[in-house]
């Protein structure tokens, strides 16, 4: 059975993230994006990047990274998407690591793990493992993609072989897209230069597929993160605000949502650290655990979200209380990489449970 | 070889799973340290990690060994063990743990009153002193199993002058006591495994007290933790009733519509996930003993178990309308997977009242994991004989 608990040293990894973040990152500054899309914040991830290596955690020490792994890569998910940190450790330290990795790549890797370039998976946000088709022309939304300095792109080479390119920001055009979660925002990706290959045939779409479920499995734990905070917010919430001359949290009526959140974030993380667990295992029932993981924790974490805002009443529809922010992310968690709908189609199919 | 593995293979070595007398096995078991191995040695247990029984349930399971019959005394098994390795003196803990694993002494529960549910502290079955003996009198009820029980885990009120909590104390009763009288009371399902259970004048020995006078709340909600644990065990993916859900779906497709394929996979999604945060409870517990944290884990399965079952019963719908027996029978052991899809439609109504209803579970994951403020409470800080009742 996979270890669904912490180690002390995923656990001192937290400590440092989040350490870090609360140097680093301004509370305001999510919500700020939205207004001004073009603030700088690459010293954010320059901090995390470089001084705490996470550019570099799933890439091999021989080519300049940490050589941790799946579950440490969900720890530091975790306490990214509690800060909603606009940073791009899943799409460029996760994902397109991933696809290059699978590829075999050697070129591009040392630069990414140092944190000095990041890299972007050129498919839409949306897709996921088996459901996505080579990208011809323009591809949106893209997640990643406006301060990337990489372009991965799943194309279709001569013959119709499948081919991973790998294109400088020479060779694409990149358009900003307003944006649902301006914390991860999105952008149209166009292909103008002639870039090279990173693999190609099966091996490319392996490595696409690898990406992709990688994203997914650790996707969850972002998602776990985020939850964690709007319950921790809302309980503090609840124990301060007074109506009818008590605290709202003696009520039964709030209390009884919170508790039932509660078991919600219990479920949602044993959910998210049993993906994290079988991927780094290579365990056989990973692909059951991601999409049993994405079904649960992007509803879970939309659902934490919505009852921050509601259980913080006016305040909470606020711009200024911070729940919006964590709400856009949720919501836009659950539509990335596969709906919950989506993933328990593929779920059916892998556990023999057929539509028909 | 394992030195665990070993002692497992000595056992079965020394008493042929497939011929010997399950209580001979069970008590053999007992002996061996294999029974609860996070138990202390002598004690049915090797004081190993609580994580390490799987192993050793695994290799019995394989070799057809006899099991501990959890239908029948889930409650000697599921609390009552657990309380008096806890808080029991050392001659309880002898005299009672070993007939307890091997089923040949059956344990019942004596908490709930008529006055006294979900406010479970406001018990006031009343337990005076007498010499080296109590004498206790009052009326208990929802006694799951009492017809067959040797034995009882009883809470009683051994002081009114003290606020509710403060008063009660924690005793182990003979149900042969000529004082006890047991009286059938009928579910919804037709079944009566509950009772009423009325003690006139029954005599406990002060030996028999597990924990101080006056600590009985503190060595229940012990108890309760590990009831609401085993309520909610369960190990393997599809056990329970989403397992004879599948089973149904993958073997007839007539059942098989756009709406049932939804639902079927949100609650397939949602008990695996649920079974996943109970492996990690029980790895999280393998040191210590249960806390609140359990309660989520019985109110989730409280609410698959309610809607899976009504679900089943949509599934197939000219089977739902039937039922297999509303003949009244006073069952051996509690099971919430027998009979047909309409007695466990209604039984696992239960699932949300017995063991603390999900809202007194709501409350306590709400104050004590969360650190809510409590309700408001009339009867806090009052003797027990001045809150009106």
């Amino acid at each position: 059975m996979t270890d669904l608990l912490y180690t002390d040293v995923e656990e001192s990894l937290r400590s440092s993230v989040r350490s870090t973040l609360q140097r680093s990152l301004d509370e305001g500054l999510p919500a700020r994006l939205y207004d001004e899309p073009d603030t700088d914040v690459g010293a954010l991830w320059q901090a995390l990047a470089g001084q705490l290596g996470l550019a570099g955690l799933l890439v091999p020490e021989s080519l300049g990274g940490v050589e941790a792994g799946p579950r440490e890569a969900a720890v530091v998910l975790e306490e990214l998407g509690r800060a909603v940190a606009p940073v791009p450790f899943l799409t460029s330290a996760v994902i397109a690591t991933t696809a290059l990795l699978e590829a075999g790549d050697e070129q591009h890797l040392p630069a990414l793990a140092s944190g000095e370039r990041t890299a972007v998976l050129v498919l839409p946000w949306t897709a996921r493992r088996g459901a996505w088709s080579a990208v011809s022309g323009s591809t949106e939304p893209v997640a990643g993609a406006l301060d990337a300095d990489l372009f991965l792109v799943p194309t279709t080479g001569e013959g119709g072989v499948p081919s991973l390119r790998a294109y400088d920001r020479g060779d694409v055009e990149v358009e900003a897209i307003t944006s649902l979660d301006m914390t991860r925002p999105l952008a149209r990706v166009t292909v103008t230069g002639q870039g090279s290959e990173v693999a190609s045939g099966t091996r490319a779409e392996v490595a696409v597929d690898a990406a992709l479920a990688a994203g997914a499995a650790l996707l969850a734990s972002e998602q776990l993160g985020l939850a964690q905070w709007c319950l921790e917010t809302t309980v503090e919430y609840a124990k301060t605000r007074v109506q009818f001359a008590r605290p709202i949290g003696s009520f039964q009526a709030i209390k009884h949502r919170l508790a039932d959140l509660y078991l919600l974030l219990v479920s949602a993380q044993a959910a998210a650290r049993q993906a994290a667990g079988t991927l780094a295992d290579d365990d056989p029932d990973q692909q059951v655990s991601q999409a049993v993981a994405q079904a649960f924790c992007s509803d879970a974490a939309v659902r934490a979200a919505e009852e921050a805002l509601q259980l913080h009443g006016g305040i909470g529809m606020t711009w200024e209380a911070l729940v919006h922010t964590r709400l856009k992310r949720a919501k836009s968690d659950q539509l990335a990489l596969g709906t919950p709908d989506r993933h328990r189609s593929d779920l059916a199919v892998l556990v023999d449970l057929p539509a028909s | 070889m394992s030195d665990l593995k070993q002692r497992v293979e000595e056992l079965l070595a020394s008493h042929d799973p497939r011929t010997s007398d399950a209580a001979d096995f069970l008590g053999a078991q007992y002996d061996a340290g294999l029974a609860w191995v996070h138990f202390p040695e002598g004690k049915g247990g090797l004081g190993i990690s609580r994580g390490r029984q799987l192993e050793v349930d695994a290799l019995l399971d394989a070799a057809g060994a006899p099991r501990p019959d959890f239908g029948r005394n889930s409650i000697g098994l599921g609390m009552a063990a657990p309380t008096i390795l806890a808080f029991g003196s050392r001659e309880l803990q002898e005299r009672y743990l070993r007939p307890l694993f091997a089923c040949t002494e059956i344990w019942c529960q004596l908490f709930s009153e008529p006055g006294a549910g979900s406010d479970l502290a406001a018990v006031a079955t009343r337990a005076v002193p007498d010499g080296d003996e109590w004498v206790v009198d009052g009326q208990k009820v929802w006694t799951s199993g009492a017809h067959n029980a040797d034995f009882a885990i009883l809470v009683a009120r051994t002081d009114t002058s003290v606020p509710k909590h403060a008063g009660l104390t924690y005793f182990l009763v003979d149900m042969t006591d000529p004082g006890i009288e047991v009286r059938p009371l009928r579910q919804i399902t037709g079944e009566a495994e509950f009772n009423e259970v009325f003690l006139t004048g029954v005599r406990v020995h002060d030996r028999n007290r597990v924990g101080a006078i006056g600590e009985g709340w503190k060595v229940a909600t012990t108890t309760l933790n590990n009831e609401r644990v085993a309520i909610s065990a369960g190990n393997d993916r599809e056990a329970g009733q989403i397992g004879l859900v599948t089973e149904r779906w993958r073997t007839d497709p007539s059942v098989r519509t756009p709406g049932n394929h939804t639902e079927l996979m949100q609650w397939w999604v949602e008990t695996e996930v649920t079974r996943l945060a109970g492996e990690r409870l029980r790895q999280g517990l393998e040191a210590g003993q249960p806390g609140p944290e359990s309660s989520a884990m019985k109110l989730a399965f409280a609410q698959q178990a309610q809607q899976v079952t009504g679900f089943a019963l949509e599934l197939a719908p000219e089977e739902g309308l039937t039922y297999h027996d509303w003949t009244m029978v006073r069952p051996e052991g509690g099971s919430f997977l027998g009979h047909g899809p309409g007695f466990r439609y209604l039984r696992a109504k239960g699932n949300s009242i017995e063991g603390g209803t999900s809202e007194i579970m709501r409350n306590i994951v709400a104050e004590r994991v969360l650190g809510l403020p409590p309700d408001h409470r009339p009867d806090k800080g009052i003797p027990f004989k001045d809150v009106p009742r």
